[in-house]
């Protein structure tokens, strides 16, 4: 399989939606949100400034987003999204590594202390290991260690875990640009799943 | 000068999910107004989004900023039937309630008890969590979203008919589906670039 061109809606190929379907016609009463999903999705895999984030990185915090939360076709997608971005084999081999060694159950985390604290619920913070570690390079183990917090326990964010990701070589923009693509595919794997439970086509 | 962690002033942390009006103090430099380009203002999609740093922040990357703001727009106020507007904001406030973004969910509570005129069921969410009994149709989409809100996802076919016994048709059930998954996707952005304040005349 190779990746749908960019033009091609990639809810619309995830869910394999035929138009005249029920997708189709649920999705065509809110046009602007089919759109605009799939502009953001140009904007953080294909954008037409890269800035300092390459396609390689985009694809490989992709394809580890999808991993966690381990919908096959979606993980299809993106790996092949990382291959099609000339990833070696050993820096796709580290991302499937990184995935089998950081899956979780989500959301967990910590309140600021107070009455909120007795909702706490305890949960592992991500460090990537040694050995994917060297093939995926410092800045994107700090990534993926912040990417980790991101899917599984975003409310235990802090300036601190920030700091991690300046030090690991991101800027301000491209953390911005990290961020946004993590937060996007927790929203774009939500309504292919969704969706996808809705048509009955489980 | 960009690149550092920013140190927000003296400020009360909200301990407890409130519908008061919160500030919210970036840990990264947003852009400065005057260093923004047209390309910058135009993603803020609404001028006076220039006072919020917030999206003077997100800015950073234009593209997705932009896009992100009109996927946002036609999930939640496109008035085109399906779910109503207040259900819709049910659903980004118990979608904010169990990921823990004490931000995303003021803001969504009161528009949700404004829309809704049921000020009190809204406040037993934000109290008791998304557990509260708010009568079977709210319980269902409290449920649906936080079901979609897991990571793994844990959405499924029961869920789509709970929704469906309680009243809601397919394209509702999309707008549940979509104002859930869009919500995943605010609340790691808010919760992690940046903490909730006390407004200082709260």
């Amino acid at each position: 399989m190779t990746m749908p061109a960019t033009d091609v809606d990639v809810i619309d190929a995830l869910l394999g939606i035929a138009p005249g379907s029920l997708l189709d016609a649920i999705r065509a009463r809110r046009p602007e949100a089919r759109t605009q999903a799939q502009a953001t999705y140009r904007a953080l895999f294909a954008p037409d400034v890269p800035g300092n984030v390459t396609t390689q990185e985009r694809f490989a915090v992709g394809a580890f987003v999808a991993g966690l939360h381990g919908d096959a076709a979606i993980v299809a997608f993106y790996s092949n999204g990382l291959g099609a971005s000339g990833a070696s084999v050993k820096l796709r081999e580290a991302v499937d590594a990184a995935v089998a060694s950081a899956t979780a159950h989500g959301p967990y985390g910590h309140y600021p202390a107070g009455p909120l604290s007795r909702e706490d619920v305890a949960g592992p913070a991500f460090r990537v290991r040694p050995e994917p570690r060297s093939a995926l390079g410092p800045r994107l183990a700090a990534a993926f260690e912040h990417v980790h917090m991101l899917v599984f326990h975003p409310r235990d964010a802090t300036p601190d875990a920030l700091k991690s990701l300046l030090d690991g070589g991101w800027s301000t923009t491209d953390v911005v640009t990290l961020s946004q693509i993590v937060a996007f595919l927790s929203f774009q794997i939500r309504v292919v799943v969704g969706l996808r439970t809705l048509a009955g086509n489980v | 000068m960009t690149d550092t962690i920013l140190v927000p002033p003296r400020h009360t942390a909200p301990v407890r999910f409130t519908r008061a009006q919160l500030e919210w103090l970036p840990w990264l430099e947003p852009l400065a107004v005057d260093e923004m380009t047209e390309h910058h203002r135009a993603s803020l999609v609404d001028a006076a989004r220039l006072r919020s740093p917030y999206f003077r922040l997100l800015a950073r990357d234009p593209d997705a900023l932009e896009a992100r703001t009109r996927t946002d727009k036609d999930i939640f106020y496109n008035p085109d039937a399906g779910l109503p507007r207040a259900e819709r904001e049910l659903a980004a406030a118990a979608t904010s309630r169990s990921n823990g973004c004490i931000y995303c969910a003021s803001v969504h509570s009161r528009h949700a008890a404004t829309y809704s005129k049921r000020e009190a069921d809204v406040q037993r969410l934000l109290d008791d969590g998304v557990g509260a009994d708010l009568g079977e149709r709210w319980n269902a989409i409290v449920a649906a979203s936080v079901a979609l809100t897991a990571t793994p996802i844990a959405f499924g076919p029961e869920h789509v008919d709970r929704l469906r016994r309680a009243g809601l048709d397919e394209l509702a059930i999309s707008d549940v589906i979509h104002a859930a998954a869009f919500f995943n996707w605010a609340n790691r952005l808010m919760l992690s670039l940046g903490e909730p304040a006390a407004s200082a005349e709260a």
